[in-house]
């Protein structure tokens, strides 16, 4: 907007505002009508759903799901979209910073004098971009599956080495899908694709070792399981044992 | 002796003077209370002049075509304070510490009169400000209402976004069941990666290097006294750039010119 713009959008303003009604009770009204409104919609929320409180946080524990609050489901839903693991710092912070930075300094890059949505396609074609993007994120991050369920049909070279071998197979797929691995990670048809590499076949990628070495000492967002390791060895064992099967 | 005339005492206030336009002075215990609370409110006008401030604020002017969307930021102003008073009182009972926290929320929930009710509000309360917060600043960015001379606004605006977001998110850990508990470690590992700040960030919010006994208390901090202290301050000062600069009318509204300057109008021109 150069100084001609400005005045004129001033000298509007004040002629809209002098035709305008006093704020006080015209606006108060409405404002209190839709405090009113809001008030009722809490209660009723809070009188129907309840604030139910779940099993007391237990570090040690391995049977949780990493699920925020679902209005972060959008910024959880980045990590699995984006999925080479080399860009997922991009899309942990690179994403939301950049359009954070870019929210902050809309009104300094958009100074063209008009405001009617209809007259500024790009920019009202870029807000319902960014709405449907957010809503159906927020929608895929609703509908993502339960992350305790993995079943995976046993490999051949395991199932050549005995009923004992298959059974720790088993016990190891117990504790991988009771551990939530599976929240972020994709296990043959169950699983989310992301953020997490998919384990399918992460046997034959890496050794028990690295696989062990992983889990203890992971990289970043995944949770470190060394207190599992500490608390129940034979359990990590077989976390790690089915890992390693997976070929 | 030459008679001095001493200066008449203040008046009693049973028997003040009569005011303009009566007859008599105040009359019966009604009147005298009136008259009780008008001179209390001019006691503290005379020495604060904050009637100036508040006739400034409550009438000045709204533009013509005002709608409904305009009552999104007021709204989300009184989810805020909803969040304040029934996070206070859940404050009264709740105990930050790693081993009493659970049971301390389990007594809110089971044991305190109407705990579950007020509990419940807080945490739905939480969502509703959120979503109004987006509606609010929705119409902000579709009427182009953050354009000149409102761009400090827009920015004050984006930075109690990000802070309603850090209070969901500080308060997520402090039920410290199961969920809480690893989505707030998984999230702040996010934060940890980061460009530049991030690993400092995710150390500030852990307080240390990993998750210990302290972390908790510091969420509680953060989500009680640092981020809704700011948020308080920026609302104001949201607030005060809205009464001076005036809401904006929406954008299809075009400004006619009063009748007065109209009168050189050419017969026969639309």
């Amino acid at each position: 907007m150069n100084k001609k713009q400005k005045e004129q959008y001033l000298r509007d303003y004040g002629t809209l505002k002098a035709q305008g009604k006093p704020f006080f009770p015209y606006a108060v009204a409405k404002d209190s009508a839709m405090a009113v409104i809001v008030m009722i919609v809490i209660i009723t929320m809070s009188i129907l759903l309840g604030a139910e409180l779940g099993p007391k946080a237990d570090p040690t524990s391995t049977t949780y799901t990493p699920r925020p609050e679902w209005y972060f489901f959008f910024l959880f839903e980045l990590l699995r979209v984006i999925k080479p693991p080399a860009l997922v710092p991009l899309a942990t912070i690179g994403v939301p910073t950049i359009c954070l930075i870019l929210l902050f300094l809309l009104p300094f890059y958009d100074r063209g004098p008009e405001r009617r949505p209809e007259r500024r396609p790009i920019a009202t074609t870029a807000g319902i971009f960014v709405v449907f993007a957010i809503g159906y994120l927020t929608y895929l991050g609703a509908a993502a599956g339960p992350p305790t369920e993995i079943d995976i049909p046993v490999p051949a070279n395991v199932r050549t080495q005995g009923t004992t071998a298959v059974a720790n197979f088993k016990a190891g797929e117990q504790v991988v899908a009771q551990s939530g691995c599976a929240a972020c990670h994709k296990f043959g048809e169950n699983g989310n694709s992301g953020p997490g590499p998919s384990l399918t076949r992460v046997g034959a990628r890496l050794p028990a070792q690295a696989i062990q070495r992983t889990l203890i000492n992971p990289t970043a967002p995944m949770p470190s399981f060394s207190s599992l390791s500490e608390e129940s060895p034979k359990q990590f064992q077989q976390m790690v044992g089915f890992l390693a099967a997976l070929k | 002796m030459a008679k001095i005339k001493l200066p008449a005492p203040p008046s009693n206030p049973l028997v003040s003077p009569k005011r303009p336009g009566k007859k008599y002075g105040p009359s019966g215990p009604l009147e005298h209370a009136e008259e009780g609370a008008v001179s209390a409110v001019g006691w503290i006008d005379e020495r604060t002049s904050l009637s100036g401030g508040l006739r400034w604020m409550m009438f000045r002017k709204v533009p013509k075509g005002t709608n409904w969307f305009y009552t999104l930021g007021s709204s989300t102003m009184f989810a805020f304070l909803s969040q304040a008073v029934t996070g206070v009182f859940l404050a009264m009972y709740y105990d930050p510490s790693a081993t009493r926290a659970y049971q301390s929320i389990q007594f809110i929930n089971n044991e305190v009169f109407l705990g579950e009710f007020v509990h419940a509000m807080h945490r739905w309360g939480s969502s509703v400000m959120v979503i109004l917060i987006f509606l609010h600043m929705g119409r902000t960015f579709f009427f182009g209402a953050y354009k000149y001379p409102r761009e400090l606004n827009w920015v004050i605006g984006v930075a109690l976004l990000v802070m309603t977001m850090t209070m969901s998110f500080s308060g997520y850990l402090l039920p410290f069941d199961q969920r809480s508990y690893w989505a707030t470690i998984v999230g702040v590992n996010i934060n940890g990666t980061g460009p530049l700040v991030g690993p400092y960030l995710s150390e500030f919010l852990r307080a240390g290097p990993y998750f210990g006994a302290t972390t908790l208390s510091r969420f509680y901090a953060i989500h009680m006294l640092l981020v809704p202290g700011a948020i308080a301050a920026l609302m104001g000062f949201h607030l005060y750039l809205v009464a001076k600069l005036g809401t904006t009318a929406p954008p299809w509204i075009r400004a006619k010119a009063p009748e007065a300057l109209r009168e050189e109008k050419i017969p026969g021109d639309s």
